[in-house]
């Protein structure tokens, strides 16, 4: 009885921890992933051995406060690569719950807006968690060893991109380029919960 | 006259009080607003017109307004600018909501969802409830007004 009272104690222990937020903070080593994009293929970012850093927007088609970000998206992808940072946006959402965030859609998406990133689906869910991405748009900058350096939102103005006033994101990759910790590295905004079926 | 007085109060006092929105332009407006109407427990809702989630569980809260005399349930729109007329303003008449209904228009989100509550990333759906000094915030929806109501209850009863 006494051992069960300790295997029970213990098991609440750990029932209580993993019902912490997990989720990545600034400093932590981010997993790499292997899911499939809208052009068919798998990708990881092992993939890009010469990758200076990632940009991974976890993102989605339904959400207008991800669809204001969507030109962007597409013009920080072009901007970076030059610079040898590769953009990669996900897809968090379970389609049985928000239907408008399938994979054929996600496709027709991808071409209507010209992306020229991989647009990756997270099949089964199973990597959003992972980084700690609660909603959409949301988006981790990590270094090439897969560092975390900077968390939260692309900018400080959804509703006009011609009236931003701090471009959180690309000042944090400025820093990166300085060898310098990102300043705010975390930043909040507004967005659409991720979808679940419960 | 004295009648026609209370008719007139009945068609429009009453029609137009239900889908007033009052609105923030600052995040401090709506602090202060909450601390002004401290005097019973409140339940504030964070959502927006374009947020499904949000939308399905508007009227639990507004089952919640009308059977739970103990809150006083203050919901707060994030909708974006322009859509004010077009979207909130038709939705809430359309929907004839009871509850307070407010709408909060600051951008500078990395100042203000941290004060809302330290934990709270952004997403919406989100509520807070204030009972004196005591906040309790989720950041996700409810599925259904028991689930609510037995929430609020716990959090006001702690």
């Amino acid at each position: 009885m006494k051992k069960f009272g300790i295997v029970a104690l213990l098991a609440l222990v750990v029932m209580s921890f993993s019902s912490l937020p997990a989720g990545y903070k600034v400093g932590d080593k981010a997993t790499d992933f292997k899911l499939k994009s809208v052009d068919g293929k798998m990708y990881s970012m092992a993939d890009y051995k010469d990758a200076k850093g990632f940009i991974v927007v976890f993102t989605c088609n339904h959400c207008p406060f991800a669809v204001k970000y969507e030109d962007r998206i597409v013009a920080l992808a072009k901007k970076y690569k030059s610079l040898g940072y590769e953009l990669i946006a996900i897809n968090p959402n379970d389609p049985a719950a928000q239907p408008e965030d399938s994979f054929d859609l996600m496709k027709v998406r991808a071409k209507e807006k010209g992306f020229t990133f991989p647009y990756l689906f997270d099949e089964g869910q199973k990597i959003y968690p992972q980084y700690g991405a609660t909603k959409t748009p949301h988006v981790f900058l990590l270094d090439k060893s897969l560092t975390v350096k900077y968390i939260g939102a692309i900018d400080d103005n959804v509703d006009d991109a011609a009236a931003v006033k701090e471009r959180y994101l690309e000042n944090a990759i400025a820093a990166l380029e300085k060898n310098q910790e990102a300043n705010p590295s975390m930043t909040k905004a507004i967005g659409c919960s991720i979808k679940v079926k419960k | 006259m004295r009648y026609f007085c209370f008719t007139l109060l009945l068609l429009f006092g009453f029609s137009s009080n239900a889908q007033e929105v009052t609105t923030f332009k600052k995040y401090d407006e709506l602090e202060k607003y909450l601390e002004e109407n401290k005097s019973q427990p409140l339940v504030v809702n964070f959502w927006a017109t374009w947020c499904a989630p949000c939308i399905k569980e508007l009227p639990y809260f507004e089952q919640l307004h009308n059977q739970n005399k103990a809150v006083k349930v203050i919901t707060v729109s994030l909708d974006f600018e322009k859509d004010f007329e077009t979207k909130l303003k038709t939705f809430l008449k359309k929907k004839k909501y009871t509850f307070i209904t407010t709408f909060l228009a600051a951008k500078d989100y990395n100042n203000w969802i941290s004060k809302v509550d330290e934990d709270w990333s952004g997403s919406i759906p989100a509520t807070l409830i204030i009972n004196g000094d005591k906040r309790v915030f989720v950041e996700s929806d409810f599925s259904s007004f028991e689930e609510l109501n037995n929430h609020v209850n716990k959090s006001i009863n702690q």
